[in-house]
């Protein structure tokens, strides 16, 4: 905490309040995940961490750096854009991965299908566009 | 006055990750399918790489950002991976 001292206070003001509020943020989603009832409410949960919590939080990282060092620091914007377009991909295989285990055991709820005619009774075989 | 609001507030931003890495961890042991463990494997990691990000903040240094960005990719792949299996029941076919 040496440079931190000499760090002009609206800086530290505004690094205090971007990382808190990114903290909290991603708190408030794991506690949804911890709180929610089905899986497919719980997936949505942990995504306000890796979409606002991390921003905010590389933000105030960007702006500690780009003060103290006296140059702009925007290397975090790396650990961004990777989160940002990684947290989708994971989240959409585990939820195709999630449908296709309650399917195939064809127990509890699950999310209606896109087709009307086979909603409820679809036998667990008849997937072809999950195939491959 | 700037290190001391720093300090307190780095510091309490910490205890909040810690807590909502308890969160996933609940779910981890909780969790009644094994979907369930892998998104909270997810979230766990996310927050351990913010984590990382608030040390790094703390200490000065731009040393933890490099660690952090290897959470991320290393995350990424072992949820990518975990979901296949989930998925298929192997990994690489």
């Amino acid at each position: 905490m040496n440079a931190a001292a000499e760090l002009p206070e609206w800086a530290a003001v505004l690094v205090a309040l971007l990382v808190l509020l990114g903290a909290f943020l991603t708190l408030t989603g794991c506690l949804g995940l911890s709180r929610l009832n089905s899986f497919y409410f719980r997936i949505h949960a942990p995504t306000l961490g890796t979409s606002f919590g991390t921003l905010l939080i590389l933000l105030g990282s960007v702006l500690y750096f780009s003060l103290t060092q006296q140059r702009l620091a925007v290397h975090e914007a790396l650990i961004f854009i990777f989160v940002t377009v990684t947290t989708p991909v994971t989240l959409m295989l585990l939820a195709r991965a999630a449908l296709y285990r309650d399917r195939a055991e064809n127990t509890g709820r699950v999310p209606p299908s896109l087709d009307e005619d086979v909603a409820d009774t679809e036998p667990p075989d008849r997937r072809p566009d999950e195939r491959g | 006055m700037s290190g001391t609001l720093l300090f307190w507030s780095l510091s309490i931003a910490q205890v909040l990750l810690a807590l909502a890495m308890l969160a996933a961890v609940y779910r981890m042991i909780k969790g009644p399918r094994a979907q369930d463990r892998v998104l909270s494997l997810d979230a766990l990691y996310i927050n351990a790489m913010l984590l990382m990000v608030v040390f790094g903040i703390r200490s000065g240094t731009t040393l933890y950002f490099e660690v952090a960005l290897i959470i991320a990719v290393l995350g990424f792949a072992s949820s990518v991976a975990l979901a296949k299996f989930l998925m298929r029941g192997e990994v690489i076919e």
